[in-house]
């Protein structure tokens, strides 16, 4: 009886959470499928009573009458994809060398760096965009997917040296001197032993990176301004902001954009959890 | 004349070789654009970022400090940091012990967890700001047939309303991040501490606030440290949401600083701006360092 109330208490608190949880993502999902005359209706439809699948099909298979809205999302998501894998390759390419030689080899002011690289990740946007805003004008790079790249190493590169720390650091020292012992140098053992043992490191490491990039907003916003570079946080943000709107379209966008993340994350959930708790941060 | 060098002194090089690449960009596109701000920051170049400036020392800094404006958005600023954060950490701390508790479907809830956390922050902006429409928003339809509200409300309009409101989509995000870490530390704590602590008397609130509690505080402090830092830099999720508006209600010091320097063209109020940003960053920096930084205990 008692273990039975117990349940029901716990029952009666999980399901808010849920709701919680889920209502706002399913009204996106609903409003992405709804005609517009349904989304501008009151009472609300709750319900589409025709659900369309137009919004995906505009953005996703180009058309000729597709409206603007489809065309900027079509492009902007390839963007977006282009910069975030872009910097997740170099990161965790660049990250991983040296983090390894931060944790495991000695040498002069070894322990500053490594804190310096953690304060680094520390500093806010806002405060590196003048500089940057200004190197990209007068290299000529405003408004190119390379001057992304660039600027959000400034947060992956320190990320990624961190994360991939934690990791090394599990790794028993012992492995190492067995593979010196029998002739690997310092190099070989970091490809042929570190390495390979590190995957789930690594892949732990550059999901956070992805993650983040994908999710950048405030460089893309200065530092673009037209589909040539724009990401897709941008693109949503910009028609978000305007009053006469293709609130389907929107949606659609955003689902679009979430899809990446969300299905990565629910893949790699054990990877999530175990790197939250070694300290990463996505916002 | 060869010299053999010592297996230190490789290392050391190597060492060198490897961390080069990533030094050489993290100067480059951190270190030099702070400094660089910090030297921008004392001039007044306030007709576009590449007119000629007049150097004004500290003049920018005593400026924005004597300027209510100023005092305004950092109290604004403490406002969204200290209510978000607060709430998210109490309902982050709920869920987790929920989870912990193992009610039915605790594997599902921790799974769903992850999808808004997952979900970028811009989406989850422009996903509120539809939900919060005055005329067809899902708030108002679904507080209407509920019978809580008479009529549609323009929640928007008002700046204590709209900043609540983007409080609200900051939980959405965060909450499942601090519940998602709690859970992790709570599953670690070894159990027979509170058993011992049950059989001596101790009853369910003791048990919590003696054992458990102080137990979480590493994963509570990492927790905390890292919403504070964000929350107190807030962006994204106010330009999406409220632009800023209303009448510039919701303006916290970043986009204080993105309006100074992007849309007024003061680039050298907004690089003092941002530059004071940094300074209360670092010092949350240096605390979030000396909480999470452990060297190889060997």
């Amino acid at each position: 009886m008692k273990k039975t109330m117990r349940t029901l208490w716990q029952v009666l608190l999980v399901i808010p959470v849920v709701l919680f949880i889920y209502l706002p993502v399913a009204w996106l999902v609903i409003s992405s499928i709804s005609t517009r005359s349904e989304l501008l209706s009151t009472p609300i439809h709750w319900i589409p009573q025709q659900p369309t699948f137009q919004n995906y099909i505009n953005i996703l298979v180009p058309g000729q009458d597709a409206s603007e809205v489809a065309k900027t999302f079509r492009i902007t998501l390839w963007n977006s994809l282009l910069v975030a894998s872009s910097v997740t390759v170099i990161a965790l390419t660049l990250g991983s060398l040296a983090s390894y030689a931060l944790v495991r080899l000695r040498f002069p002011f070894r322990q500053t760096m490594l804190i310096g690289i953690l304060g680094t990740r520390m500093i806010p946007e806002i405060s590196l965009v003048i500089p940057l805003y200004l190197f990209a004008t007068r290299f000529g790079l405003f408004n190119s997917p390379l001057i992304l790249i660039i600027t959000y190493l400034s947060f992956a590169l320190p990320f990624a040296i961190w994360l991939m720390a934690a990791f090394f650091n599990t790794i028993p020292v012992e492995l190492e001197d067995a593979a010196r012992i029998d002739g690997c140098n310092r190099i070989e053992t970091l490809f042929r032993i570190i390495l390979p043992i590190s995957a789930p490191g690594l892949v732990s490491t550059g999901l956070f990176v992805f993650l983040t990039a994908w999710d950048e907003f405030f460089f893309a916003l200065i530092l673009t301004s037209t589909v040539s570079a724009k990401t897709v946080p941008v693109a949503i943000a910009e028609f978000t902001g305007r009053y006469v709107v293709d609130v389907g379209g929107m949606m659609t966008g955003g689902v679009l954009a979430a899809i990446p993340p969300v299905i990565l994350s629910l893949i790699f959930q054990r990877y999530i959890v175990s790197g939250l708790t070694a300290g990463a941060v996505k916002g | 004349m060869q010299r053999k060098l010592s297996l230190t002194q490789k290392d050391a090089l190597i060492g060198f070789g490897l961390i080069l690449p990533s030094l050489l960009i993290i100067l480059g596109i951190s270190l030099q654009p702070i400094l660089s701000t910090l030297f921008l920051s004392v001039f007044e170049s306030s007709r576009g970022i590449n007119v000629e400036r007049i150097f004004v020392g500290l003049g920018n800094y005593t400026a924005l400090l004597s300027e209510q404006l100023f005092w305004v958005t950092i109290g604004r600023t403490l406002y969204f940091t200290f209510v978000s954060v607060g709430l998210e950490l109490i309902l982050g701390l709920a869920i987790a012990q929920l989870i912990h508790s193992h009610p039915p479907g605790w594997k599902f809830l921790r799974t769903s967890l992850i999808i808004p956390w997952a979900v970028p922050t811009i989406v989850n902006g422009t996903m509120w700001r539809w939900i919060y429409n005055a005329d067809y928003g899902a708030l108002n339809g679904l507080l209407l047939q509920l019978g809580i509200i008479d009529k549609y409300i323009p929640w928007l309009t008002k700046p204590d309303v709209a900043m609540n409101l983007v409080i609200l989509a900051d939980i959405w995000h965060s909450v499942p991040f601090i519940a998602l870490i709690l859970q992790a530390a709570l599953a670690t704590l070894p159990a027979d501490l509170e058993e011992a602590a049950a059989v001596d008397g101790a009853n369910a609130l003791q048990r919590f606030l003696l054992i458990r509690l102080p137990l979480l505080r590493p994963a509570i402090l990492v927790a905390l440290v890292i919403r504070t830092v964000e929350a107190f830099r807030a962006f994204d999720l106010i330009y999406v949401i409220t632009n800023g508006g209303p009448a510039f209600g919701t303006v916290t010091i970043s986009y204080l600083t993105y309006l100074e320097t992007f849309s007024f063209g003061n680039v050298g109020r907004g690089s003092a701006l941002s530059f004071l940003i940094s300074i209360f960053t670092l010092i949350m920096a240096f605390i979030y360092i000396r909480v999470l930084y452990r060297p190889e205990e060997n």
